[in-house]
């Protein structure tokens, strides 16, 4: 494992709010090319790390590098360097499809012939070619999800980090999702995903669980189910989770 | 800043595509110049004058006269005595009452006379007071005439400096338009920013900026650049009404008042747009604008002379920007001042608008 190429590694990170710990002293590696689960219950500590990672939110103590760059102090060329997408819907709902990628692509740099350039290869890679100029407000859910995360990779980021991408749409869209997650991990960008779905979490390379902000096993889907003698990584969640003792959100 | 040509179209079609915004910039500003003029006037008429007439002279005669043909009084009738003129005051049927005294002519030559009383009602403070100062004023300009066609002498001392309180020509619509104007550009340029960024939170949008490689001063610069713009063309439209319906046209250059106001602009939508990034919701961030607002309204001699209000008020407007727009907008629209005789007023201007948009700018955070 120790001679592939760490895209994040992350040492005793810790995030407090006040007297409340709610990243309690992280430390993993993400490799590159991995799908790496991130998985926790609700108020496990997931997003609050993730910001952390992204450059959103300061670490109150520890270390973490992501595609290079120290999250402490080289916030803004993380953000140079990797792809993010919310459990909210954010792309501009007023603008349409094709503005929305002008507008991104616009913002890392990219220039107009480029930007066009990927945006036919995308657009028809997602089957909404016919879609170009159609505000983003009246797509499908499932739609704007496989646009968001488009945008999200559109300047060919190291790491894309996705929180609870597929929220909300049928099994039929996530399935689509995750084949658009397959696709970008095959061509060399590292995804790195927090879901509650578990069939999802069994198609990781990698996952973790958090559990009240630490990490208590982390692995492939195969190694935790033998290591901890579970039928699925569903059942997996529910014999870890069952220990946290922080209130459930 | 490579990224605010893109920043700026993004903002640009969105302002456009709202169902909401762009006929708020146009209607508002009409709506405020069209009938608020009218309404706002300092000007009081028809004021309730009941008169109790003890002299039955040729002067008292006058002097009733002179009120029913004035458009400033409704003469509600003569009373027998002041008794009944209090009943109809206490009623409120009668804002003021003159009295006349008995032989009030006759002593009148002979400069010995009982004074006229004039009562007026104080509940409508305004009304009550220059109601007051107007029957006066009728009263000497009719004893004056009187005094000049008995032959009397020095008949109009201290007669002048009241005439000029009651001059008709003195039109609050010209002094109430360039305060409206400021208000305008208090309301959109301050408010639309605001809305704007916190309406960017609250729908999550911004989180998608703040993970991307954004400076700040391109994301600040991308969200006040059209509210500058927009704030200008509000202006411009008003002057164009002010000129069109009220023929008010400035006295002093267009130039001189456009560089005023764009100073203001500057400050007021910075304010916006710092509030906004320091608030979490849009309920927050509307009840500090309101709070900035009120204060920059009641404090700046907007409506009431800075003037007149007490020495620590009057410190405190000068840390207001408004205090000096409203001042610069007043000389430049009616006095025809030009940019040289308001040069400290400029200059405060554009300190507000540096150290606002400063903070503004150093406000946004994309990490905490």
């Amino acid at each position: 494992m120790n001679d592939r190429e760490a895209v994040i590694s992350v040492r005793e990170l810790t995030k407090c709010f006040g007297a409340f710990t709610a990243v309690d002293h992280l430390s993993f590696e993400v490799f590159r090319g991995e799908i790496f689960g991130f998985l926790g219950a609700n108020g496990a500590g997931k997003t609050t790390a993730m910001r952390m990672l992204c450059g959103l939110s300061y670490p109150t103590s520890g270390w973490g590098r992501v595609a290079g760059y120290d999250i402490a102090t080289q916030g803004e060329e993380i953000k140079r360097h990797i792809g993010y997408m919310s459990q909210r819907f954010s792309l501009y709902d007023d603008l349409t499809v094709l503005e929305n990628i002008r507008l991104f692509g616009g913002i890392y740099g990219l220039s107009r012939r480029e930007i066009l350039r990927r945006a036919v290869g995308l657009l028809r890679r997602l089957g909404i070619r016919g879609e170009a100029h159609t505000r983003v407000r009246s797509l499908p859910l499932g739609w704007k999800q496989k646009l968001a995360f488009a945008v999200a990779t559109l300047h060919r980021p190291e790491v894309v980090f996705l929180d609870e991408p597929t929220g909300g749409v049928d099994p039929l869209a996530r399935r689509q999702f995750w084949e658009l997650i397959y696709e970008a991990a095959a061509g060399g960008t590292t995804i790195f995903v927090t879901t509650h779905y578990m069939d999802e979490a069994e198609y990781c390379t990698r996952i973790s669980m958090l559990v009240d902000g630490r990490i208590q096993a982390l692995g492939t889907p195969a190694e935790l189910k033998c290591r901890f003698a579970a039928e699925s990584v569903d059942e997996l969640f529910r014999r870890l989770a069952r220990g946290a003792k922080r209130a459930q959100e | 800043m490579r990224t605010l040509p893109v920043l700026l179209e993004k903002e640009f079609r969105l302002f456009f595509r709202s169902p909401f915004l762009p006929k708020v910039v146009v209607l508002f500003p009409l709506m405020i110049m069209l009938v608020i003029p009218w309404v706002t006037t300092l000007d009081v008429r028809h004021i309730d004058v009941a008169v109790v007439d003890g002299d039955h002279s040729r002067t008292a005669r006058r002097i009733i006269h002179k009120i029913e043909a004035s458009e400033y009084f409704s003469l509600r009738g003569v009373e027998a005595d002041y008794a009944a003129a209090l009943r109809r005051l206490e009623a409120g049927e009668v804002d003021a009452i003159l009295e006349i005294p008995y032989r009030f002519e006759r002593n009148l030559t002979a400069r010995s006379s009982e004074p006229v009383h004039i009562a007026a009602n104080g509940v409508n403070a305004i009304k009550g007071s220059l109601g007051g100062q107007y029957l006066a004023a009728v009263v000497r300009e009719s004893i004056a005439e009187r005094i000049r066609e008995l032959g009397g002498e020095d008949s109009a001392e201290g007669l002048v400096v009241v005439q000029n309180r009651y001059n008709p020509t003195l039109d609050y619509r010209f002094y109430m338009i360039p305060a409206l104007m400021i208000m305008l550009l208090v309301m959109i340029c301050g408010f639309l920013p605001a809305l704007n960024l916190v309406g960017e939170k609250e729908s999550g949008t911004i989180e998608q900026i703040n993970v991307s490689p954004v400076g700040r001063w391109s994301f600040a610069l991308a969200k006040l650049i059209p509210f500058w713009v927009i704030g200008l063309i509000v202006l411009g439209l008003v002057m164009i009404v002010a000129r069109l319906l009220y023929g008010l046209a400035p006295e002093g250059s267009i130039a001189a008042i456009f560089l005023a106001a764009a100073l203001f602009i500057f400050t007021m939508s910075g304010l916006g747009l710092g509030i906004a990034n320091r608030s979490a919701n849009m309920q927050q961030t509307m009840f500090v604008m309101f709070f900035f607002v009120m204060l920059f309204i009641l404090l700046s001699g907007l409506v009431t002379p800075v003037e007149s209000m007490p020495r620590w008020a009057q410190g405190l407007t000068r840390i207001l920007p408004p205090r000096y727009f409203v001042d610069a907008m007043r000389a430049l629209y009616l006095k025809g001042a030009s940019i040289a005789d308001l040069w400290v007023n400029y200059a405060a201007l554009a300190l507000f608008a540096l150290a606002v948009n400063g903070w503004a700018a150093l406000s946004y955070r994309k990490q905490l």
